[in-house]
């Protein structure tokens, strides 16, 4: 018995070093949700996740590569081993834990915000609210008695409200509000704040316990050292 | 101007080339796998014979768009199946576990650590498999068309002559044929155009994905914020294409006069006596 | 959950009646069955809507080609140029794109005009919207299906018409028209085929699925994301599309019949798919 645990731990350790050095990790995000995530003018994924992603990466000597997926299927296609690893803005929650297993949040929990036009009161957050699909916030909706309407991609979700397709949209405060500092004062916030976020993590499939350890590990080290506050405070102010 | 030339941009602009590409892929594959499917309906086997009437009908049906989301996702399934069977036979889970497709690390085409553009080509392999498979069963029915319009004398000449089925068919029939099937080809071709778009569907970044992504609203964490000018971009697109079909109609128009020539058909006639 | 209570649940879910949630989790065969069957009313509607308006602008538009009037001739043959010649999947993009557009232009005109562009907001609607280009864009297809029958419209027609005394309106109606559907017909059947079939792209261009109210494709694609399984969606929806576009062509060879039962058997225009029905048309109009 004591023989096999040796054995095993031997196994683990080398599988685990020899692989930790040459695996290749694919990130998949979904490249429409600045400041977390988009795409720059050079065509790269860039943003608070590209950054503290290569630098999980660098710790932990994966080799990474970045690639970009409609957020509706994100999570299938993550079971399906097309990437191996999600880091699009995305809460942790029990719901998507059934599907695939997070690491620890690298982000606490961002509030959601109501997104309308000036001169709406509060009154919209009841009627006709967008929210991009799969989200908490178009959970937290269901729950309530606005009229949900789901779009794909956030920036969809914005065109709605600027038109007058809906009355409002929920969303992310911090994507909210490089929206509505763009907008020339056509775009305010309504309401408080809803907290229905418990936090960002990167999400893995259940059976990759490697990685969720590398990085979890990783993570740990970077909120320790401050490094993590520090990406923090340049992405989200 | 500078807005015009980033890297995104150029990336944009690389994008006709994939449509381009995928065009000048598709369109002889899709010559060949027509010429085969009209070769199977006119076959003495009987299997065979099926096999070409569904394969020419089924397109008829269903709609393109369905085979196009369809075909790829069967296929990248179908060689992961295969490649698991062979490279990890020792695994005895089932492949599709629930919702799940889970085939062993080593079957998982291409590999997960190929890098990105091993990744993109693949996915517009599988694309351009689709539009082949899609395009070539248009091709065999207008093919199949073209045959069953030469003259039957022609034919039976062939015959009295004491050729054999097989020359009749390839020094009589497929001859004579194209100028019968110019036509429906060039139209087909002028469709194939208007298809490329569905690349996007696809997953490709092709133009629609480049001008979606360029024309969204930027915000100033990008180096030049505007407001969403998708419509913008998409009026290129539209530009583009409306070019793209305009230039091949007058290709297929002079092709058409060329093809003409020595047939005996009312345009061979009229060829002829322009002339004397 | 049995099968009928899946019919009653979800069978007009594309309409918005029942649950807020689509199936997830375990999805049976049923609920594929049902849901994409449900989507079928969208490609339905707009399939029939757009090819009953289209046909009497294509008419229209026929006619303004063939006129000997440029300022006819030119704007329905350019019409007829651009949405021919463009992809109906960018037509949809640059639609919605615009319609979105609409009301801030409707804003800044004047307020008096408000009730004018808070309907403008039905236009971003797939149901209107998308339909609106379906309907141009079939127009157009099929104004160059009149057009060219109409250009074949035998001379020996219209001179016993003159003989007879007719002229303008009454001419067309009783002479030119019914000759020209009769020509026209079985490339026409093609062209609503594909139209049918070109309705799937609706929700995949720009139009947003409310409250993920979509079509038979919106769904098949829908389960084949969840399960990772397309070997069943998509044949379902296939099977659907198989069914309707039988029943289309039946519609479509009865009026056939009609337009030719004045003609010997041997005169008529064969709906089957005959040699000369294939060389002239087998130009799947698809877009």
């Amino acid at each position: 018995m004591k023989k096999l645990i040796i054995g095993l731990a031997l196994a683990v350790c080398a599988s685990g070093t020899a692989m930790a050095q040459e695996r290749t990790v694919r990130i998949g995000t979904e490249g429409a949700y600045p400041p977390y995530n988009f795409i720059n003018d050079n065509g790269q994924v860039d943003g608070f996740e590209r950054e503290l992603g290569d630098r999980l990466c660098e710790m932990t000597g994966f080799n990474c590569t970045w690639v970009t997926n409609d957020w509706d299927t994100i999570i299938p296609n993550l079971v399906a081993g097309n990437y191996d690893a999600i880091m699009a803005g995305m809460s942790i929650t029990d719901a998507r834990k059934e599907m695939i297993s997070f690491t620890q949040r690298y982000k606490p929990g961002d509030p959601s915000s109501f997104l309308a036009l000036e001169g709406a009161d509060e009154s919209v957050m009841t009627g006709v609210v967008a929210a991009q699909s799969n989200t908490i916030q178009s959970s937290y909706l269901a729950d309530t008695p606005a009229t949900l309407v789901e779009f794909p991609t956030p920036e969809d979700m914005v065109a709605a409200v600027r038109n007058g397709e809906v009355d409002a949209a929920l969303a992310n405060s911090a994507y909210l509000s490089d929206v509505i500092n763009e907008s020339g004062g056509r775009l305010v916030f309504v309401g408080e704040p809803l907290d229905i976020a418990d936090g960002v993590g990167m999400g893995l499939r259940q059976s990759d316990n490697e990685l969720r350890e590398a990085f979890d590990a990783a993570i740990k080290e970077l909120e320790d050292n401050g490094e993590l506050q520090v990406m923090l405070d340049k992405w989200f102010n | 101007m500078c807005y015009l030339t980033t890297v995104k941009h150029s990336m944009f602009y690389w994008s006709f080339g994939i449509v381009l590409a995928l065009l000048a892929l598709t369109a002889p594959a899709a010559l060949l796998l027509g010429f085969l499917g009209a070769m199977a309906k006119r076959s003495q086997v009987a299997v065979v014979r099926w096999i070409g009437s569904i394969y020419t009908s089924m397109v008829r049906g269903i709609p393109d768009i369905i085979f196009f989301m369809f075909v790829p996702i069967a296929l990248g399934q179908g060689i992961e199946y295969v490649r698991h069977k062979i490279k990890c036979p020792d695994v005895t889970e089932p492949i599709r576990q629930g919702n799940d497709f889970v085939v062993c690390a080593a079957a998982k085409f291409p590999l997960g650590s190929a890098d990105q553009w091993v990744h993109q080509t693949y996915g517009f392999a599988l694309a351009t498999v689709a539009f082949a498979f899609v395009f070539g069963a248009f091709v065999a029915n207008t093919i199949d068309g073209a045959m069953r319009a030469v003259p039957a004398n022609q034919l039976e000449t062939g015959h009295a002559y004491g050729m054999t089925r097989r020359q009749v068919f390839w020094r009589i029939l497929v001859p004579q044929m194209w100028s019968y099937a110019l036509p429906g080809l060039s139209n087909l071709w002028q469709i194939l155009i208007k298809a490329t778009p569905l690349l996007f569907l696809l997953g490709v970044q092709d133009v629609v994905y480049w001008a979606r992504e360029l024309g969204g609203s930027k915000t100033s964490r990008y180096e030049y914020p505007h407001g969403d000018w998708r419509l913008w971009y998409f009026m290129v697109l539209l530009v583009f294409y409306l070019l793209m079909t305009w230039g091949s109609e007058k290709v297929f128009r002079r092709l058409s006069t060329r093809f003409a020539r020595g047939q005996a058909t009312q345009a061979g006639q009229q060829h002829l006596e322009a002339k004397a | 959950m049995s099968c009928l209570q899946t019919l009653s649940e979800y069978g007009l879910r594309s309409l918005g009646h029942g649950p807020r949630l689509l199936p997830r989790g375990d999805i049976t065969l049923c609920d594929q069955i049902v849901l994409i069957g449900s989507g079928m009313i969208w490609n339905i509607y707009f399939a029939v809507l757009a090819l009953t308006l289209g046909f009497f602008l294509a008419t229209a538009l026929a006619l303004a080609k063939n006129s000997k009037n440029r300022l006819l001739r030119a704007p329905a043959t350019g019409f007829i140029f651009v949405f021919r010649g463009s992809p109906l999947f960018i037509q949809f993009f640059l639609a919605y794109e615009a319609f979105v557009l609409l009301p801030r232009a409707g804003i800044e005109i004047d307020l008096l005009f408000v009730q004018i562009t808070a309907e403008t907001r039905w236009l971003t609607r797939a149901a209107a919207g998308a339909l609106i280009v379906l309907f141009l864009n079939t127009s157009a297809y099929s104004a160059e299906i009149f057009y060219g029958a109409l250009r074949s419209v035998p001379r020996g027609d219209l001179e016993a018409a003159d003989a007879y005394g007719m002229s303008g309106f009454s001419r067309f109606r009783k002479i030119v028209w019914p000759t020209m559907m009769r020509l026209a017909w079985p490339s026409y059947t093609n062209e609503a085929i594909f139209l049918f079939h070109a309705t799937t792209l609706v929700f995949f261009s720009g139009f947003p699925a409310w409250q993920q109210k979509g079509d038979a494709l919106y769904y098949a694609r829908y389960f084949a994301d969840q399960t990772f399984n397309p070997f069943i969606p998509y044949p379902i929806a296939g099977a659907y599309f198989i069914l309707f576009t039988l029943i289309l062509i039946m519609i479509f060879g009865k009026i056939n019949n009609h337009l030719n039962r004045h003609l010997a058997r041997e005169q008529r225009i064969k709906m089957k798919l005959s040699t000369r029905f294939y060389r002239r048309n087998a130009v799947p109009s698809l877009r």
